[in-house]
Parts: C-alpha cells; sequence; structure tokens
C-alpha cells in the first residue's frame, strides 16, 4: 500500500460527555506503510482515533484519508481495503478458531471454500493448527487471543488496525505475537497502539504520542528522540554526588538520579564518574525518556490549575 | 457480488444460529417452548374452544419473538465481543449483517413452527388461499419485528439495558395484545389500546381469515393497511436511526 495517512483538524466530542473533547484538532501525514503505533495515557484518545479511522465512528468534525480514501465520505471503498481487531474484541465462546476466522473472512467478502483455506493457513501461522478445533472458551486468553491476530492476518486487508492486541498477555507470547505483527507489517499498513513503550520502539516506524486528544509528538523514534533538547540520559544511584552540569538532573523512576544531557557533556560526565569511582550507566534517551518528557511537559502545563 | 451476500448472510447463520446451537441446544427448547406455553394455557383455559385463535397466536408470537431475540444476539455480539465493530469495518453492509443475523433466528423457530403447522393442520385446516394469508401475516411479523430489534440493539450498550429492551418489546407486543385470543374478549375503552400494537391486527386478520372473527372485508382491509404500513415505518426508522458508525 503506498500513499499517506492524513489527518486534518480531527475533532471528536463524544455526545454524553459534556464538550470534553476526546479527539483535539489533531493533524499529521505519515507514510500509509509499516508500522504506525500510538501511545499515550488511559483516556488519551488512541481508541477513538483508531474507531474514526477504521469508520466505525464518525469525527465531529475535520478529515482523514488513507490513501487518499476519506474515512467518512468514502467508508464504503475503504472498508474492503481494511481489518480491525477493537481493544475489547473477544472470541465468541461458542465458536472454534476455525469458525471463527472462517466467518470473519466471509464477512469480508471470501467464498466459503477460500475462506476455510485461509483460515487453515494463518491458523498454522500463530501455531494454533491442532487447537484449531477446540471451543474458544476452553482457550487460555493468550491463545485467544492469537485467534484473533490469526483473523487480521488472513484478511490479508490494506491496512490492519489493532488496539492493545498485547495487553495481558506474557512477554513471551507478547514477543511471539509481535512476529506477527511484523509479519503483516512488511506488507501492508498496521496501525498499533499500545501501553508497552518497548513494543512500539520494537515494531513502530512512526510512533504517535498522544495526549488529552492531542498528537502532541509523532515521527520516527529517531526524530523523536532529536527533537528533545538532550539526546543522553545518565542514571545515577540515589546516594551520588550530582556534580556541576549542563544538563537536568531530576529525580529518575527507578528511585535514582536521572540526568539528562547532550552528547559531549555525557562523554565528560562519564570520565568524571569513573574517576571518583561512581556506579552509573549511560544511554541514548529512550522513548520512555521520550514518552515523559512529552507527557509531563503537557502535565506541567496543566497541572498547576 | 451476489455470491458475497451469499456468504456475508451466511457467515451470520452459522455464527448466530448453527455454531451456537450445537453448543446451546437449551437455546432451541426454550424458543419452542415459549409460544407453546401460551398455546396451551389459552387452549384449556377456553376448554379447547379458543384452540384455533391459540395457534394462530403461536405463528405471530414466534415470528415476533424473532425480532426479540435479535435484539439480544445483536447487543451481544456488539457490547461483549465488538464483533459488530469488526463486521463495520469490513465490506458487509447493515443490511447484510442484520439480514443474516435475522435468518439465524428464524432457524431457532423451525421447531416451533413444525409443531405448530402439525397442530394447524389438525384443529384449522386451513385451505390454500387462508394458509396464504397466514404466511402473509408472519411475514409482516417477522419483518416488523426485526426492525424494531435491529434499531434498538444499535441503541443498545451493555447487557442489563439489552435484557431490558428484550422484556419490554415481548410484553408490548406479544404478551398484552390478544394474539392468543379474539380482540373482541378486550372490554371497549381497552380494546383501543390494544391497537396500538401491530400484533393485534395480525391476530384479528388471520382470525377473520380461519373464520374466528368476522369482520367487515372494509375494516381487514384498513387492518393490512395498517400492518403494512406499519411494518414499512419501522423500516424506514431501522434505517434511519440503526446507528451502524456510531456517533
Ligand atoms: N463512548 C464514549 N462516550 C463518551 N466518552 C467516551 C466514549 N469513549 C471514550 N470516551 C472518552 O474519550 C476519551 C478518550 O478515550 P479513548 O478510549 O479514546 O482513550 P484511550 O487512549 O484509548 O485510552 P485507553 O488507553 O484507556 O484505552 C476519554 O476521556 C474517554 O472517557
Ligand atoms: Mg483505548
Amino acid at each position: 500500500m503506498g500513499g499517506e495517512l492524513v489527518c486534518s483538524e480531527l475533532t471528536k466530542v463524544y455526545d454524553s460527555s459534556k464538550g470534553k473533547r476526546a479527539l483535539d484538532a489533531i493533524s499529521l501525514a505519515v507514510p500509509a506503510r509499516g508500522v504506525l503505533s500510538l501511545i499515550g495515557m488511559n483516556g488519551a484518545g488512541k481508541t477513538t482515533l483508531v474507531r474514526i479511522l477504521a469508520t466505525q465512528l464518525a469525527p465531529t468534525s475535520g478529515v482523514a484519508t488513507i490513501d487518499g480514501v476519506d474515512v467518512v465520505k468514502e467508508a464504503k471503498r475503504l472498508r474492503s481495503r481494511i481489518a480491525v481487531i477493537p481493544q475489547e474484541a473477544r472470541t465468541v465462546p461458542w465458536m472454534t478458531p476455525r469458525q471463527t476466522v472462517l466467518t470473519y473472512l466471509m464477512w469480508r467478502g471470501c467464498t466459503y471454500s477460500e475462506s476455510k483455506k485461509k483460515a487453515t493457513d494463518a491458523l498454522g501461522r500463530v501455531g494454533m493448527q491442532e487447537q484449531s478445533d477446540v471451543m474458544n472458551r476452553r482457550l487460555s486468553g493468550g491463545m485467544k487471543r492469537k485467534v484473533l491476530v490469526a483473523t487480521v492476518l488472513a484478511a490479508d486487508a490494506d491496512v490492519s488496525f489493532l488496539d492493545e492486541p498485547t495487553t495481558g498477555l506474557d512477554p513471551v507470547s507478547r514477543r511471539e505475537l509481535w512476529g506477527f505483527l511484523e509479519e503483516i507489517a512488511r506488507k501492508h499498513f498496521l496501525i498499533l497502539t499500545t501501553h508497552y513503550l518497548e513494543e512500539a520502539e520494537e515494531l513502530a516506524n512512526v510512533i504517535g504520542i498522544m495526549d488529552r486528544g492531542k498528537m502532541v509528538g509523532i515521527g520516527s523514534l529517531e526524530s523523536l528522540r532529536s527533537s528533545l533538547k538532550y539526546q543522553y540520559s545518565i542514571r545515577l544511584p540515589a546516594s551520588a554526588q550530582v556534580p556541576q552540569l549542563d544538563g537536568v538532573a531530576t529525580p529518575g523512576r527507578d528511585g535514582g538520579v536521572q540526568i539528562l544531557t547532550n552528547e559531549d557533556e555525557a562523554y565528560r560526565l562519564s570520565q568524571l564518574f569513573l574517576g571518583s569511582g561512581t556506579r552509573f550507566s549511560v544511554n541514548r534517551v529512550s522513548l520512555d525518556d521520550v514518552f515523559f518528557h512529552y507527557v509531563r511537559a503537557d502535565i506541567g502545563e496543566h497541572g498547576a490549575q | 457480488m451476489k455470491s458475497r451476500f451469499f456468504g456475508q448472510v451466511t457467515a451470520a447463520v452459522l455464527v448466530n444460529s448453527l455454531y451456537e446451537m450445537r453448543n446451546y441446544p437449551v437455546v432451541l427448547v426454550n424458543t419452542v417452548l415459549s409460544p407453546l406455553s401460551f398455546l396451551l394455557v389459552i387452549a384449556f383455559v377456553s376448554k379447547g374452544g379458543l384452540i384455533g385463535d391459540a395457534i394462530e397466536g403461536g405463528f405471530i408470537m414466534s415470528m415476533f419473538s424473532s425480532g426479540v431475540s435479535l435484539q439480544g444476539d445483536l447487543s451481544h455480539l456488539k457490547n461483549d465481543f465488538k464483533l459488530q465493530d469488526m463486521v463495520v469495518a469490513s465490506p458487509t453492509s447493515p443490511f447484510t449483517y442484520v439480514t443474516g443475523m435475522a435468518l439465524a433466528e428464524l432457524v431457532y423457530s423451525i421447531p416451533a413452527l413444525a409443531v405448530l403447522t402439525v397442530l394447524a393442520w389438525i384443529f384449522i385446516h386451513p385451505s390454500a388461499v387462508q394458509a396464504l394469508v397466514l404466511v402473509g401475516v408472519m411475514l409482516m411479523m417477522f419483518l416488523s419485528s426485526i426492525a424494531i430489534g435491529f434499531t434498538l440493539a444499535t441503541f443498545s450498550s451493555d447487557i442489563v439495558q439489552s435484557f431490558a429492551f428484550s422484556r419490554l418489546i415481548s410484553t408490548l407486543f406479544s404478551t398484552l395484545p390478544p394474539v392468543y385470543y379474539p380482540v373482541t374478549y378486550i372490554p371497549l375503552p381497552f380494546r383501543y389500546a390494544a391497537y396500538l400494537s401491530p400484533t393485534t391486527y395480525a391476530a384479528v386478520i388471520s382470525q377473520n381469515a380461519t373464520g374466528f372473527l368476522s369482520e367487515p372485508g372494509a375494516s381487514i382491509a384498513i387492518d393490512w393497511g395498517i400492518m403494512i404500513a406499519v411494518t414499512v415505518v419501522l423500516f424506514l426508522v431501522a434505517a434511519k436511526k440503526a446507528r451502524w458508525r456510531e456517533v
């Protein structure tokens, strides 16, 4: 799939929310390929954005297009090219994984025999050939999630939306799912929301950071990093003496001290800590740091109210 | 395009009845028993005098209950599994989805309809024309109930609400109105209230067709007119008000 995902002043005010903006004039343009990962705190608006783009929810105002197709005006055209796993999607307990994938494909317009073949293939790809005919209600939570991922894998749609597909999975299963998501994204555009920053870091070509209905930062990990004033992060134990420095020292989220600084200063400080025998670690700023920078800046701005 | 429609409808029938039935045969027992239970009560209380009316009532109720079940099933699949969200974002249109889901409800009614058909054969012996009238009435009931069921389902956001909707439609349209006995049994001022329900017209038309009631032809024509008009209006409301893409 070529083209771009473009949003222009996309705004959503739910009827029942007394004017509160769940999405507040979101504008963006990103290539419609690879993985776009949306991160943000609970209630930031990730699901709202995904549901609007996936033609499930009407925006209050603004426009969005995917590969030039308007999500509102040309929903019908778009719907044959997208596949979705909603945030709270669950497998129907009285069906088997095979039946689940099969019926989904039939709704997507495949014939019965075509669907059957694709279902077997997709369930095999997620390693569920053995459980294909077991009732969903007898599968573990992780396996149920794999069934849903198999539906999207089988759909082979130009654009797939997965809203928190790995929430609640153990670290091994999560990594296993990443493999399938990468597989989808090799050919198609995948929009993925997650609360696991390492997941976004690992999979995303473009990361969108959302906060209270706004897209506060969007770009590749590299470009988000370079939008920060400081590129390096040094961590010290709580007991360490913090010297005079060019940068900022804050209480780290791990209880120690975190210094954010530039490359030269990081080098100088490293020499200093080595000389004085202080334990420390130095890294490029992570997505965690970027995320907290954007979200915290925003909290700082509004928090005083 | 045509085969795609057929496949999409089949998917709904599979999910909403064939697969489900295999797991929960008790649902099937319920759909057979509930129209028959009223029938038995009325037949016994009337010492057999109203058995013909009651059988026709059974037909009307099993058709009408399709919409009630449809409302519950659609809400369940939408709210608890987010299945409808997945279908909305697919090439399946709301019309196709609902057609499939409604046919699935009809599949559930087959055993009850079979029992009723046998009873009708024994106790009513309808002529071909009478049978045709009954089938026409049943079709109208089916269509209007699914229009109500679909519209309400798109507004329900959880199981408690959907359960309340189900009870409400079934009480208002099939328990309260004179479906199993002649409308003339209802004292006059209340009789007007009965005419607020489309099922009353269905019962009057059926009973009149098989000679359990004798209404003037003009009045029956009006009843048909109202029943068809109500069905059309309910469909228009469903098409206009039902929420496929949420707002
Ligand atoms: N159906 C709704 N009606 C009213 N308000 C809603 C509705 N859905 C979401 N909201 C509100 O819109 C805002 C954004 O919610 P949304 O579900 O998009 O957040 P999210 O980023 O997906 O959160 P989470 O990480 O918890 O899934 C929240 O303030 C939420 O309360
Ligand atoms: Mg969400």
